[in-house]
């Protein structure tokens, strides 16, 4: 028997839990679908699977959303119950090697043909493999009941899904390689605008709206394989802005600023609640009305907005839209990129050098034991007003951290 | 006969002293027995018949020849006048320009001149609105030369309507209005609220552009001008004098109208801020007891609209015409009459209480850029002979500081709060690195030309205004102000005054001398060391 922290559908719970997150998370959480439990663990699925022992297992938005209950209906479809969240994982396998998790469970952990060679498992453009083959409906591991997730004690992982991690890389660093990997998609997701203003001589803007972990993710991208752009931020908490800045962005102000500021950088007028210009490119690294509303407004016409920040149902005015001819493109997960320079690479390999190199040590800012999960989510859910970024759970035994943090 | 200035030694039976605080009022007590109370003149005897006087000054100008001849058939006149940020608060009508230009257009009718424009000498202020234009020189005047374009406002963004004239021996570019300079002759009406107005700033900055004022309104200037209340001993002064013999030589022909008005500021209800605290009658106490707490108890918005309301009831002391120095030389005289008052020594603590209103926020909003220059720029240049406040020194002011602007007025403000001040306070440093482009920010420029915005570059004149009194002392301290705000203008935050007593004494001490600017009515204060 494993722990495990799992949901299970339960309609009335969701409710419950929605209706109790408009007074704070600890409630929601608490009378929420998610319940530590002790369960069997998952069976190997077939052959190329492997056990993997959570080391330390990360909370994302999107997990804090469906434990809130307040997810989409879309997914209803796309995860099958009960299962246990957790995506952002570093691990153990059957071989005692240091593993991150690319949780996507794409063609090959499902046995179907790769939709081209050494696909990732992010890769194709018809999702009718993420319910179907050997496995049940999911998107991800810590989506489908058949592989578990990172919030336990166990999960099984397909090798298309594995990457052996370096030694010189801590587990505190490889914690954050997933959501390095979805900031980096979404930055290299800006090559085709960010080519459309250099081809006509201008400097490149980009505008980050939102200073979260993926936002600094994306800054982080942004900086690495974009070098040449100019990053404005607009960031809600001053620790956001300090590692905003310290991740390479040029200007960053508070994020009701974002506009003013973009206007700055490049110099053009407004027009109503509008720019009559704005950035080349813009990441909405937060994914409500209000932020869709806003990147919109300063985003020029025929930008782009990259829509990192996972939304669920908005309500936004689309006129400016379609008078501005925005494109408005998800940037859901991670797969293989192409680089600036046409070359391809895995979104995660990248990620992974990103984490050995870049300056994230201050990321991840807590972890919880798994019996606490109700102060870690509390935590998470509150990240940003706690002067927190990223919160984990710590699944290693008390000799292994010690002998991680020592070494 | 009005009571000259006066200055208080504050003694255990003084009563507390009026502070303003944005839009209403404190009584504060100062310590006994190290602080004093700088007391206004009291405002001087109007002249009865303005007009009459008027009249008189344009036909007996000084150094110059009498208005009439200097008028004929077929000649371009041009009348400027002072804009929106003068007087404060707006006076009654009939405005004294009002008064002025029509008295100008009956003497060029009579001389058969028809080809006249009237010009707004706003430099880079925003423009008028019509109500403003009409409270300023009259229906009769709008109405006659606005509709066919002959009643317009300056426009230092136009090229078209510029004309460069050349350089002052220093190399300051010399660039103003192209009808100003080409006109056979150029009619200034000012108004001379304080010494530091008129003369040939009026022209050389009210119709010049970016071009000719970053000459002078720089740190640099700004840090040599002691005051600029002292022509004498103000750089910025100079400059403009130095641009003045450029406009001579260049064949500009002025014909300069200057007034000086009393310092009857605030109509009778509001009696009570221009008197002596112990002065104050039982009806002053219920009065400013009623009115403190019922603006406690307005939102902030409809208190600033019912103080913008406000027409002064000053009234004229001067009106004297002709060649620019030698009227101005008058002017001032007349100014120091009214307004100087006798101090013996420095203080080591200022203190000041910032009202809702500069030049620059008329029917607008006090924001912290202009409380700073309120403080800095203003009331710390009050001063001729020596500053108030000794080098080292500290100024207390009182103002709720809060962070609002008018986004229609100082579009640029808000940009320059968020990105310039965010960077530096330093006005040396902004200059070199910020203010360019804000200068030639095509959005600013479009909303100067076209909407009522002040110009880019305005905030960064705002903020170099202060630069002597950013330099001279060793801090400065807002009680009352939203602290985050008063941090972002580098300043220090205090709840109330015994606390910035408490926050000052790190750099004067633990018994500074302090001294109180009594406003209203505006003063100077002659200091002796």
């Amino acid at each position: 028997m494993i722990r495990a922290l799992r949901i299970d559908r339960r309609p009335a719970k969701l409710a419950l839990a929605r209706l109790a997150g408009s007074f704070g998370p600890a409630g929601a959480v608490r009378l929420g679908p998610l319940e530590l439990s002790s369960i069997d663990p998952p069976a190997l699925p077939g052959t190329g699977w492997h056990r993997i022992r959570p080391l330390l297992s990360g909370i994302c938005g999107s997990d804090l959303s469906l434990v809130e209950g307040r997810a989409s209906t879309y997914f209803l479809d796309w995860v099958s119950f009960p299962f246990v969240p957790g995506h952002e994982v570093v691990g153990l396998d059957e071989n005692g090697r240091r593993v991150v998790i690319e949780p996507v469970l794409g063609h090959a952990a499902r046995d179907f043909p790769l939709p081209f060679p050494n696909a990732a498992p992010g890769d194709g453009d018809d999702y009718a493999h993420l319910v179907g083959g050997a496995l049940e409906p999911g998107i991800q591991t810590g989506f489908c009941c058949s592989t578990g997730g990172g919030w336990s004690d166990e999960l099984v992982a397909h090798e298309s899904q594995i990457h052996q991690l370096p030694d010189e890389l801590s587990d505190e660093r490889a914690v954050l390689v997933e959501p390095l990997a979805g900031g980096i998609h979404a930055a290299l997701s800006l090559v085709p605008a960010v080519a459309r203003a250099r081809s006509r001589g201008e400097t490149p803007v980009v505008a980050v709206l939102g200073a979260g972990t993926m936002g600094l993710a994306a800054i982080l991208g942004l900086r690495r394989y974009l070098p040449d752009v100019r990053i404005v931020v607009g960031a809600r908490y001053p620790h956001q802005q300090t590692l905003a800045r310290a991740f390479g962005a040029d200007v960053v102000v508070a994020d009701g600023e974002l506009a003013r500021a973009v206007r700055r950088e490049v110099g053009c007028h407004v027009v109503g609640d509008y720019l009559s210009g704005g950035s080349h490119a813009t990441i909405d690294a937060v994914g409500n009305s209000n932020s869709i509303a806003s990147s919109l407004r300063f985003t020029r016409p025929r930008g782009t907005i990259a829509l990192l920040g996972m939304p669920a149902a908005v309500d936004v005015d689309l006129t400016g839209l379609w008078h501005r001819e925005t494109a408005v493109v998800g940037a859901y997960t991670y797969g293989t990129e192409t680089m600036p320079d046409g070359t391809r690479r895995r979104t995660f390999h990248l990620a992974i050098e990103t984490a050995v190199d870049a300056p994230v040590d201050k990321l991840l800012s807590a972890t919880y034991r798994l019996e606490d999960y109700e102060d870690a989510l509390s935590h998470a859910s509150t990240a940003g007003r706690r002067g927190a970024v990223k919160i984990a759970f710590d699944l290693r035994s008390p000799d292994s951290r010690r002998t991680q943090e020592a070494s | 006969m009005p009571r000259p200035g006066f200055v208080l030694d504050v003694d255990r039976s003084t009563p507390p002293i009026l502070f303003w605080r944005g839009e209403n009022f404190s009584l504060e007590k100062l310590p006994a027995g190290r602080s004093r109370v700088i007391y206004a003149p009291e405002p001087l005897p109007a002249i009865e018949d303005v007009d009459g006087a008027i009249v008189h000054a344009l036909l007996h100008p000084i150094d110059q020849d009498p208005l009439p001849a200097l008028l004929f058939p077929g000649m371009k006149l041009t009348i400027a006048f002072d804009d929106v940020s003068l007087p404060l608060p707006k006076m009654r009508r009939p405005d004294i320009r009002q008064r002025i230009i029509e008295a100008v257009l009956d003497m060029a009718a009579e001389a058969g001149v028809d080809d006249v424009h009237i010009i707004s000498a706003l430099a880079l202020h925003r423009r008028m609105t019509e109500a403003e234009l009409r409270h300023a020189v009259g229906d009769r005047v709008y109405d006659a030369f606005a509709p066919r374009g002959h009643l317009y406002q300056h426009d230092a963004e136009d090229p078209e309507a510029l004309t460069y004239l050349g350089t002052t021996p220093h190399g300051e570019d010399v660039e103003i209005n192209k009808r100003a300079a080409e006109s056979d002759l150029l009619v200034y009406v000012n108004i001379n609220l304080v010494a530091m107005d008129g003369g040939w700033k009026s022209t050389a900055t009210g119709l010049s552009s970016y071009k000719s004022l970053r000459h002078h309104h720089n740190p640099e200037t700004m840090t040599h001008s002691r005051s600029f209340m002292d022509q004498h001993r103000s750089e910025l002064h100079k400059s403009n004098w130095r641009m003045g013999k450029v406009l001579l030589d260049s064949g500009v022909k002025v014909f300069q109208i200057e007034t000086t008005l009393n310092t009857d500021t605030f109509p009778s209800p509001f009696n009570f801020l221009s008197k002596r605290e112990w002065e104050w009658s039982p009806r002053d106490r219920m009065t400013y007891l009623g009115t403190t707490k019922a603006l406690n108890r307005t939102p902030h918005r409809l208190a600033r609209n019912i103080f913008h309301s406000i027409e002064a009831p000053h009234q004229m002391t001067s009106v004297q015409a002709g060649e620019v120095e030698a009227v101005h030389r008058i002017t001032t005289a007349n100014v120091y009459e009214q307004q100087l008052v006798e101090v013996k020594g420095q203080t080591d603590i200022l203190t000041m209480g910032i009202p809702y209103i500069s030049p620059y926020n008329v029917h607008s909003i006090l924001n912290p850029i202009l409380v700073q220059v309120m403080a800095l720029g203003y009331y710390f240049n009050m001063y001729r002979g020596a500053p108030l406040v000794r080098e080292g020194g500290a100024i207390i002011m009182t103002h709720p500081c809060r962070p609002e602007f008018n986004p229609v007025h100082h579009p640029s403000y808000i940009d320059f709060f968020e990105q310039v001040l965010a960077d530096t306070t330093d006005p040396h440093v902004m200059s070199q690195k910020w203010e360019k482009q804000y200068a030639e920010d095509e959005w600013y420029k479009h909303l100067y030309r076209t909407s009522y915005a002040y110009h880019g570059v305005h905030p960064f004149y705002m903020w170099y205004w202060g630069t002597h009194a950013m330099k001279h002392c060793s801090r400065v301290i807002v009680v009352g102000g939203d602290p985050k705000t008063v941090r972002r203008l580098g300043f220090v935050p205090a709840s109330t005054m015994d606390d910035a007593l408490e926050i000052a004494s790190d750099v004067v001490g633990r018994a500074p001398t302090i001294t109180h600017l009594h406003t209203p009515p505006l003063l100077v204060a002659d200091v002796s060391v």
